[in-house]
């Protein structure tokens, strides 16, 4: 499905945090990067209907004031960074919420069989039957990444996924995610802190600085030592690896350097 | 992949059936030998053959006109302040909400305290009437100020418990000012409802209590689901396709409506909502369609054995079954959370 956001703003009381944003999503990997407080987390609330801001946001040409609501939910899942839910559910539960839309009082066979399917592909199938309150961040982390997937979404909004996950995990999620959104043709769209992550995984990057968006294309055309230095402050080295892919290492804080001399 | 999904979660749910039905059992064993005590001990037949009409007179009428009004009262109020209890803490996520905490059972005092001690009523009918029908409609006034204090700051969580706690001490301090301006007969009319008691119960009262409760379950339990994921915060249940603040607010609506009616017959008994839910958490979790019932089973289990209790602590009288529901209820309450093993808020 075809995401498109046109000139979308949104201000918190005064303070405007999106400021006139486009940007255009297909079947494949956005990251959308930049430092804290540029907008990122308000841009995918928005764009999940969960805020009002004044633009456009489109999926596959159609507004989504305008879209039925249970269409609309039915069709993106977004997981928000939130503090983990304190809910004394079993990780099946919790899972299975995802299927809200589908979910009779009777649980079908349907949903039982997608949710343990899903549960087994992020390798949490043995926390079946463990309470939310017993797991760790990054285990709580993995069963709400589970949730937003259960649904089947064609649009699928993860707000910093990584948090809280050991290094094996971050990189076996998004190789996972990779294969389930080529698979089933799903739109991903992804706020990242880690632009190493993005640089391998991202077809797309956008970068935002204080609530526009500063630049956006591929990787090798985005993740420069200029994009860097002028949006993050930080000096870098970006150099590229043996699959073509950039690699990116922070050197110094670009203030601090100035300092310095 | 060793077991089939159905069997994983089926073997997640028959342990909540099992509670569900222990607590049943439970209730209807309690509800039993509620019949049974009192100043003359009943036996099982007995009380058997008068509900079903075939014992004799004098069986039948201490059944029918005094020990089933009072043990049905119990059970159907228990329910409802149990479920009660248990959207609140759902809908406001906060571990203290209950029809207590937040103040809805003070003004239910209030609106009996008014009828006891200046014969003002809102509607002019005889005490019978009045007492319960004022109960109700600042109990029912109550819930409304809530809702609309928070709705001013767009229904926040924290805004209905502060304004629910607030609440609470300005109608605490509005009893005080009637008991302090009441005379002897009605200071002590005022304090034993405010104590809670069963003793005014009545088939028909038992009957306007079961109505609501039949009423309003099936609606909560429409909604089951998304008051399950309710709890997994407001951003993913709304991202999920809920219309949280319509859910909140008709919950609200429904939970005001329950625990005006359960508390205006009997008075204060706080403790039950706070209790009943937090014990059903624990054995059962947060899915609704086993926490909702449980919630309700334990509430009934647990006012169903403080009338037993406050039977036969001072023998041959009635001890006030507020009193007795803590009694019984602190202790086991603070035995559930000193051996649990994890925090479930």
């Amino acid at each position: 499905m075809k995401l498109e956001v046109f000139d979308l703003s949104y201000s918190y009381s005064t303070t405007p945090v999106l400021k006139g944003i486009s940007l255009t999503a297909e079947k494949m990997v956005t990251a959308i990067i930049g430092p804290n407080g540029a907008g990122k987390s308000t841009l995918l609330t928005c764009i999940a209907g969960l805020l009002r801001p004044e633009g456009k946001i489109l999926l596959n040409g159609t507004d989504i004031r305008k879209m039925d609501r249970d269409d609309f939910s039915k069709a993106l899942s977004y997981l928000p960074q939130d503090a983990p839910s304190r809910a004394v559910l079993t990780v099946f539960e919790a899972v299975l919420l995802g299927r809200l839309h589908s979910l009779k009082w009777r649980v079908g066979e349907e949903d039982l069989g997608i949710v343990y399917r899903v549960m087994g592909e992020l390798g949490i199938e043995e926390l079946a039957s463990r309470t939310l309150n017993e797991l760790s961040g990054g285990q709580r982390q993995m069963v709400s990444i589970a949730q937003a997937l259960v649904k089947e979404p064609e649009i699928l909004l993860m707000d910093e996924p990584t948090n809280s996950l050991d290094l094996q995990r971050q990189l076996e999620l998004f190789e996972l995610i990779r294969e389930i959104s080529a698979d089933k043709q799903i739109t991903l769209v992804t706020a990242l802190h880690d632009l190493n992550l993005a640089a391998r995984y991202a077809d797309h990057i956008v970068v935002m600085k204080e609530g526009e968006v500063v630049s956006s294309g591929s990787p090798n055309k985005v993740l420069t030592c200029e994009m860097i230095e002028s949006v993050y402050g930080v000096h870098a080295r970006v150099s590229v690896d043996e699959e073509g892919i950039p690699e990116i290492l922070p050197v110094c804080s670009a203030g601090r350097r100035k300092n310095h001399k | 992949m060793k077991s089939e999904p159905k069997e994983i979660y089926s073997g997640i749910t028959s342990r909540k059936y099992i509670f569900i039905l222990m607590m049943g059992t439970a209730v209807v064993l309690s509800f039993i030998l509620d019949i049974m005590s009192g100043p003359a001990w009943l036996s099982v037949r007995e009380v058997v053959l008068a509900l079903l009409g075939l014992g004799d007179s004098t069986g039948h009428a201490i059944v029918w006109v005094i020990r089933l009004p009072m043990a049905a009262m119990a059970v159907v109020v228990g329910a409802a302040l149990g479920i009660a209890g248990a959207e609140m803490q759902t809908i406001l996520d906060n571990p203290l909400a209950s029809p207590y905490t937040l103040g809805i059972s003070a003004a239910a005092g209030f609106g009996a305290a008014l009828a006891f001690v200046l014969g003002v009523g809102v509607v002019p009918f005889a005490e019978e009437i009045l007492v319960p029908f004022n109960a109700f409609f600042f109990s029912f006034l109550c819930c409304l100020a809530i809702y609309f204090i928070a709705n001013k700051k767009k229904g926040t969580t924290e805004t209905i418990v502060l304004a629910g706690i607030a609440l609470l001490f300005l109608f605490n301090s509005m009893i005080a000012l009637l008991e302090y301006i009441a005379s002897a007969d009605e200071l002590q009319a005022v304090i034993f409802w405010l104590f809670g008691s069963l003793s005014k119960a009545t088939l028909p009262k038992v009957a306007i209590v079961f109505v609501v409760l039949i009423l309003i379950i099936p609606i909560f339990a429409l909604d089951a689901w998304k008051l399950t994921a309710l709890r997994l915060g407001d951003n993913k249940a709304k991202s999920l396709g809920i219309n949280v603040e319509k859910l909140r607010v008709k919950a609200f609506v429904l939970i005001s409506i329950l625990t005006a009616t359960a508390v205006c017959f009997v008075g204060t008994i706080g403790f039950v909502g706070l209790v009943a839910p937090h014990i059903s958490r624990m054995l059962v979790g947060e899915d609704q369609r086993y926490f909702m019932p449980l919630s309700a089973l334990g509430g009934a289990f647990l006012l169903s054995v403080a009338s037993i209790a406050s039977k036969l602590v001072v023998p041959g009288a009635i001890f006030p079954i507020g009193i007795a529901t803590s009694f019984i209820g602190v202790p086991f309450f603070l035995f559930m959370i000193l051996r649990r093993r994890r925090d479930f808020w």
